[in-house]
């Protein structure tokens, strides 16, 4: 790091501070927890794209599933719901994949032409119905238990924390399944595919009730060891002491004292990533990669197997983002499959390792920060300025209303026009790569 | 007689929708073709550049509604429609001048322009929702339907009715005027073979002396109406919705790559394999099972294949299953 670099994050460390004089300490150590976790995204999509050039525009499914390792994880498993149908479901998700596996195998195995063909859609087909016909009825038995209150097989009840490298785990496999399929392919079909899978993926989230209840969301997460509960602090005679003498009062003593322990897990979680992404980059793998991205044709002369590389550090980028999103949905204590938008999951994360800079991990990890706050200030100070703007209007005046009701859109707009700004004029970033 | 009501089930509930709907997504497949073809980048702004136009159009609707103007049976969007193009046709047109012509002089990677396209993609969906919000905006009025269920049924005398609604008709009718005067266009005229010319072969067209910002100022004008008038047809037929146009990138993108990205043609043909094989997947076939089965075999349940949010995941499969197997897509495209 330069010294304009340090600086950099000085001023981005005085913008959070500022929030904590200006508006609150409770929305200042919100901002700088949200930070902490897009800065981890921002680092997993850096290394697909900063390291290796890969364009991965399903951030959001990995985050996704991230939060669904947290379910399945450390809640704890419903006893009626797995003796009703818990092993019909498992038994036939098996049957799922095996007839995907032998259709693949049917592919390998015989000669290629119409029996071939024929062979394997009558793999696929039967094996589709037996699917549906065993999955069905274990998920419907499922999800009709006590459907108001769990109505889901639940999970296996660990600690929360082990969840974050579960999550990480699952979004290695999805990772691993895109990756075989579409890189390797041209450019722009990962970046299509990858579109999808993220969309498939919230679909199958907000549907499978049996998996995570759904659109009912899962609430009352674990939180993770270190961090209390509000309620306890503040029944807790010594930390109400402890508040007073620091001139606070409890219930806000309680909130920042959460908070604080949130940000402690993230920041370790965030400072072991960088140090493993720095040592990445500057290890003879690292310059491997970049040269990959390169010139692809000279490194297949040097006889480096480009797609097993592409896969290797597509995986690795997808399981960050999954990391981050187990401790996301961990901040929230609760996972709501709606409340995933790829504008804000996987849009947002692009314009901060764009910003940042791509091929920096400094940089990714400072524009996931000055981003962050800029989405979340962006709305009171679109606010203000709509307020300014109308100020002369009279109340009741339609256009009036229509803009300070608007106000709210004007984060999308000035998103784009932060990114379509740094591509132009400063197209490798903050930190650029060095 | 249960024979032909099996299949008037069918037409009704797959036949008929997904062919307008196989139209909508032809029309938004080929503007993604054309820039892909012409300039050179998936656009990942297009869902939210067929928002925009159709903003325009529900606006100037709502204005000639409030005059008293309207067209009759037909919805008055149609008649705001030409001026709906020339306003997004001028957006684009000003959005080519501001952004994408710095970075098509410097000559930089396809993938760069991607990533222009998503800051284009974010200002779009953030002016969209800024003017006229993120609700839902139903704007088509006249006549509902050409032939009602009711109609059909008395008509007929059959138990299953077939409805075909203004909107359906309206869009296969607009969708064949468009794409018979796009391809007039791109085979007959000067400017379209140039076009054709320059998506071949950059160099050679520029060795012939066709001007290159020529052929993107008309390429961005094609797009335009394309765009609007796909975005429009969906809207009235649907309702307006800025995140499903959003969400409407993968069908389209899906289309456009299983007909072959580049090629118009192909767009056409992926528009309606992606539609039908969306309605087809996600309708349930209890019905039509009921109908044409002998009692003995009628399906206890719905006989769908998969529930109607999965809509996506099917677009998805064919995809990939068409990038395995054929990577060109089904009629030859280019690739970059």
């Amino acid at each position: 790091m330069t010294r304009r670099d340090s600086l950099l994050f000085v001023f981005v460390g005085f913008l959070i501070l500022g929030t904590g004089f200006a508006q609150s300490w409770n929305s200042a150590l919100l901002i700088l927890n949200m930070g902490l976790i897009s800065a981890i995204m921002a680092l997993g999509v850096n290394l697909q794209w900063g390291l290796a050039g890969l364009f991965n525009v399903g951030v959001m499914g990995f985050v996704a599933l991230g939060g669904l390792a947290t379910v399945i994880t450390s809640m704890p498993a419903n006893t009626e719901e797995w003796s009703v149908g818990g092993v019909r479901v498992i038994f036939g998700l098996l049957l799922g994949a095996g007839t995907i596996i032998a259709a693949i195998m049917v592919h390998q195995r015989l000669p290629a032409g119409r029996n071939r063909v024929l062979a394997m859609l009558a793999v696929l087909i039967g094996g589709f119905f037996l699917f549906r016909y065993v999955f069905d009825g274990g998920v419907e038995a499922i999800e009709a238990v006590n459907p108001a209150a769990t109505g889901y097989l639940g999970g296996l009840g660990l600690p929360i924390l082990v969840a974050w490298p579960v999550g990480g785990l699952l979004a290695a496999g999805a990772a691993w399944i895109i990756g075989k399929t579409a890189l390797g392919l041209r450019s722009d079909y990962l970046a299509i595919a990858t579109l999808g899978i993220a969309e498939i993926i919230i679909a199958v989230m907000k549907n499978e009730d049996w998996l995570s209840r759904g659109v009912k969301n899962v609430v009352g997460l674990k939180r993770p060891t270190g961090v209390p509960y509000e309620i306890d602090l503040q029944n807790s005679a010594s930390f109400v002491e402890k508040a007073a003498g620091l001139g606070f009062d409890p219930a806000t003593a309680s909130t920042i004292y959460v908070k604080l322990g949130y940000a402690v897990l993230f920041t370790i979680v965030l400072l072991i990533l960088l140090w493993l992404s720095q040592k990445a980059l500057n290890s003879p793998w690292g310059r491997m990669m970049r040269a990959i991205r390169d010139n692809e044709v000279a490194a297949e002369a040097m006889g480096k197997d480009v797609t097993a590389r592409h896969l290797q550090v597509f995986i690795l980028g997808s399981a960050i983002c999954g990391i981050a999103g187990a401790m996301m949905t961990t901040l929230d204590g609760q996972l709501t499959p709606t409340s995933y938008q790829p504008l804000r999951y996987t849009f947002l994360i692009w314009v901060m390792v764009i910003v940042g800079g791509s091929g920096n991990n400094f940089g990714s990890v400072l524009g996931g920060f000055l981003i962050w706050f800029l989405w979340v200030q962006v709305e009171p100070m679109g606010l203000a300025l709509m307020q300014l703007i109308t100020a002369g209007m009279s109340d009741g005046f339609w256009l009036k209303q229509h803009l300070i009701d608007s106000a709210a859109h004007m984060r999308l707009l000035t998103m784009g026009v932060v990114l379509l700004l740094v591509l132009r004029f400063s197209p490798r970033g903050l930190i650029p790569e060095r | 007689m249960d024979f032909l009501n099996a299949i008037v089930a069918f037409a009704n509930f797959v036949l008929v929708p997904g062919t307008a709907y196989g139209a909508q997504l032809a029309l938004g497949a080929l503007g993604v073709t054309l820039i892909y073809g012409i300039l050179r980048f998936s656009n990942f702004a297009h869902g939210d550049t067929m928002a925009f136009g159709t903003m325009y159009v529900i606006l100037i609707t709502w204005g000639f509604q409030s005059l008293g103007i309207g067209f009759g049976p037909l919805p008055t969007a149609l008649l705001a429609l030409p001026f709906g193009i020339v306003l997004t046709g001028l957006t684009l047109v000003g959005t080519d001048k501001l952004v994408y012509q710095f970075y098509r002089q410097r000559k930089v990677k396809p993938v760069v322009l991607v990533m222009v396209s998503l800051g284009v993609m974010f200002i779009m969906n953030g002016l969209t929702r800024f003017i006229i919000g993120p609700d839902d905006q139903r704007f088509s009025d006249g006549e509902r339907f050409i032939i009602s269920a009711r109609d059909f049924k008395t008509m007929t005398g059959l138990d299953e009715g077939l409805a075909i609604k203004t909107t359906q008709g309206i869009t296969l009718v607009t969708a064949v005027i468009v794409v018979a005067f796009l391809f007039w266009f791109l085979n007959k005229t000067r400017t379209g073979k140039s076009m054709r010319a320059y998506s071949d072969n950059e160099d050679l067209a520029l060795l012939s002396g066709i001007n290159p910002e020529r052929v993107v100022l008309y390429t961005w004008l094609i797009v335009a109406a394309l765009a609007t008038v796909a975005g429009t047809l969906y809207g009235l037929d649907k309702s307006f919705k800025p995140f499903t146009y959003f969400q409407l990138l993968l069908p389209i993108f899906a289309a456009a790559i299983v007909g072959g990205l580049g090629n118009p043609l192909g767009a056409i043909a992926g528009g309606f394999v992606i539609a039908f094989s969306e309605v087809t997947v996600t309708y349930a076939f209890k019905k039509v099972a009921n109908y044409a089965l002998p009692e003995a075999l009628a399906p206890d349940g719905l006989a769908q294949l998969m529930s109607t949010d999965y809509k996506f995941a099917v677009s998805f499969s064919i995809l990939i299953i068409v990038l395995l197997f054929k990577p060109t897509g089904l009629f030859k495209g280019q690739s970059v």
